[in-house]
């Protein structure tokens, strides 16, 4: 008797599974509990009821949301300065590694736990934040939760789920020059919808996955959210070792030996049967940018914006609404746009090899408009600086500035102004995400910066020929 | 967290799409206390104009009183922002009936005794229609997973286990600490199948 077939969700369930109700909802084990400023409310319910971090060792608490990206030694916002000490007292009074502003370890939460290592193959990672499916990427079980449940991590180590669906979005062939993981991501959320992954775990394979970097893949498990899909993963391999070996938090030695062994398993029996399935021919996919307010409102940079009067009628009304918030016309070129200003950073493309594609735009060229660099995390700060990026992007006239969630979502105070037009790098385009009034077009880093450099939305091909992406 | 079985209250309709939690809760407002009330904050934004002034045709500005909401599409889309969630039950709101949630919004509504139900985007459509731009009175019922407006009862999908959470009030906490033993069991077997799950000490 063979064992029936089973996919990488039910491999990564099983192995966290401490038991099942009978009414089917599992409780899990976390193998890591990432928290920031925002996880306030959490441990005021910790406090309420008098009880300490059940794993204070596998608990790390980063400040990322509200980090100031300029003259953070003296932070002005008291508002600001209260989140920041908030955590670091909580991070104090149980005992939490907290990688705070003046670390070189900070950063974005999701940039910085596979940096350091806490990201691991086969792992379950929990934090109070819908990008934490980014951790996927290394063929974990990362998702995010809400406050109730970030309590209920931080006092038992443990989370109720029930188990999601298995989706498989494969994506064969080969990405077109300059054609990133972002447009893959863009590309088939525009496809499906944003709710074209509810209730699922998302796999994502095909020869076109398998070619991404560590980067491109936690861009793509990153996105996944955005589909509507709590869990998006990719099965290790050989990329993925690479990334971690010599990691500070990564086994090593004979320990990395058997986790190699053990991590080479994590991959979805040949024969495992998925609830859903999706191929995706990867020559199809074009730089993509979102002309909305939602995620899945994304076209080929080289399309026109729909007529709401022409498309499927159930959309019609959001499409309307969105185009009067964005200050768009129906059949208007995409390409052309004019733009205020451009953002290239956050969870999704803060990431080292997202600064060099926009760097290699950028590369003896000005921006047109103003805009901000601000690099995942302090690591990636350093490492941009010893390649000579940050004098690309100054000499263009942007601004470089320090690492956090910024310009994604605001809450540091890095806004876009009402009815400014902001090509950026990040995840959201929802109405007031950067900013009351704010409207925002999200593409890939290069995508950003060839808008930069044209003040228009453009698509970034021709800009690239003869360069090196 | 007290349980509820049966609510009774004003139903009103809230006719878009796509309402995330960035909307539902502009982040600037997260950094405020629970006990300070998240009511004020709820779709701050939206239910104003540039100026800041509350629009007098948005329903809810309309229909302060209402505490059953019916909308459309990928309700709480984006954020895990329980925020959300205690603007909603702050402001007063039950229930949020729609065709389709966001997964993270919707267990955190469940963890805070707020509604998340599901009714086909058709019968969603049709209550839409029926409260205009007015309200109706509403009875939800979780042991028979019904919603009732004027003569008419809709039956609603939800989660065997949030009905039940959701009429029992549990706390999970104090659930899951019955299970103590057993997590200790898992951890130590997890740390010898899986000794690599620990994080290894830096130099």
């Amino acid at each position: 008797m063979t064992a029936a077939p089973r996919t990488l969700l039910d491999k990564l369930w099983a192995a966290h599974e401490i038991l099942r109700r009978e009414d089917g909802v599992s409780l899990l084990w976390v193998d890591r509990h990432l928290v920031h400023e925002g996880s306030h409310h959490a441990f005021a319910k910790l406090a309420a009821r008098g009880l300490p971090v059940a794993e204070p060792d596998l608990t790390f608490a980063v400040v990322d949301h509200y980090a100031p990206t300029r003259a953070r030694a003296q932070t002005a916002d008291p508002q600001v300065r209260r989140m920041i000490e908030t955590l670091r007292r909580n991070a104090q009074d149980h005992g939490l590694r907290l990688f705070d502003l003046m670390d070189p370890g900070q950063g974005i939460v999701h940039v910085i736990a596979p940096e350091q290592g806490l990201t691991l193959p086969g792992l379950l990672i929990n934090c109070g934040d819908s990008h934490t499916s980014t951790h996927g990427a290394f063929g974990a079980l990362g998702f995010g939760i809400g406050a109730t449940e970030v309590a209920h991590v931080l006092a038992t180590q443990t989370v109720w789920q029930r188990k999601p669906k298995a989706m498989r979005i494969t994506v064969e062939g080969t990405l077109g020059p300059s054609v990133t993981a972002k447009d893959m991501a863009l590309h088939w959320i525009s496809q499906l919808g944003t709710g074209g992954a509810q209730g699922h775990a998302v796999e994502y394979a095909g020869s076109a996955v398998r070619g991404l970097s560590m980067e491109g893949r936690m861009t793509l498990c990153n996105l996944s959210i955005e589909g509507g899909a709590r869990f998006g993963m990719v099965a290790p391999d050989g990329v993925t070792f690479d990334y971690l070996a010599g990691r500070a938090h990564a086994p090593s030695g004979d320990a990395w030996d058997r986790a190699c062994e053990d991590w080479a398993k994590l991959a979805s029996d040949p024969q495992a049967s998925f609830d859903n399935e999706v191929v995706i021919d990867a020559a199809q996919i074009a730089p993509t940018v979102t002309w909305g307010t939602s995620p899945d409102q994304a076209l080929p940079v080289s399309a026109q914006i729909p007529d709401p009067g022409r498309i499927d009628p159930a959309k019609a009304d959001a499409a309307r609404a969105a185009l009067d918030y964005m200050g768009l016309k129906p059949g208007q070129a995409l390409q052309g746009t004019p733009i205020d200003q451009v953002f290239i950073g956050s969870c999704t493309n803060g990431r080292i090899e997202d600064l060099r594609a926009a760097a290699a735009v950028l590369a003896g060229r000005k921006a047109q408009v103003p805009g901000m660099v601000s690099p995942g995390s302090a690591q990636v700060k350093s490492q941009a600086e010893a390649e000579g990026l940050d004098r690309i992007f100054t000499e263009a006239g942007l601004d470089w500035v320090e690492s956090g969630c910024s310009m994604c979502v605001g809450m540091n105070g890095d806004l876009v102004a009402r009815d400014k037009r902001c090509a950026s790098s990040t995840n959201r385009n929802f109405r007031g995400r950067q900013g009351p009034g704010a409207r925002t077009h999200l593409m890939s880093p290069a995508m950003v910066a060839a808008a930069a450099v044209t003040g228009t939305i453009t698509d970034v091909r021709p800009l690239l020929s003869g360069r090196h992406p | 967290m007290a349980g509820w079985t049966v609510h009774t209250g004003t139903a009103v309709a809230l006719p878009l799409a796509n309402v995330d939690t960035d909307q539902l809760i502009p982040a600037r407002f997260m950094s405020a206390p629970r006990s300070e009330g998240y009511g004020s904050f709820l779709l701050h934004d939206t239910r104003r104009d540039e100026d800041g002034a509350l629009r007098p045709d948005f329903p809810l500005n309309r229909h302060p009183e209402a505490n059953i909401m019916i909308t459309r599409e990928n309700f709480g889309s984006g954020s895990s922002r329980e925020a959300a969630v205690y603007a909603l039950i702050d402001a007063g709101f039950r229930a949020v009936i729609a065709p389709a949630f966001g997964d993270i919004f919707a267990s955190n509504a469940v963890n805070n005794g707020l509604l998340p139900a599901r009714l086909t985007p058709e019968a969603c459509a049709q209550i839409e229609q029926m409260l205009g731009d007015g309200t109706a009175q509403a009875r939800i019922d979780l042991d028979q997973s019904t919603l009732t407006i004027g003569a008419q009862d809709f039956a609603f999908d939800l989660d065997a286990s949030w009905r039940i959470k959701l009429i029992n009030g549990w706390d999970d906490i104090d659930l899951t600490r019955q299970h103590a033993a057993q997590i200790a069991q898992f951890r130590n077997n997890r740390s010898q199948a899986a000794p690599w799950a620990w994080p290894g000490e830096v130099d």
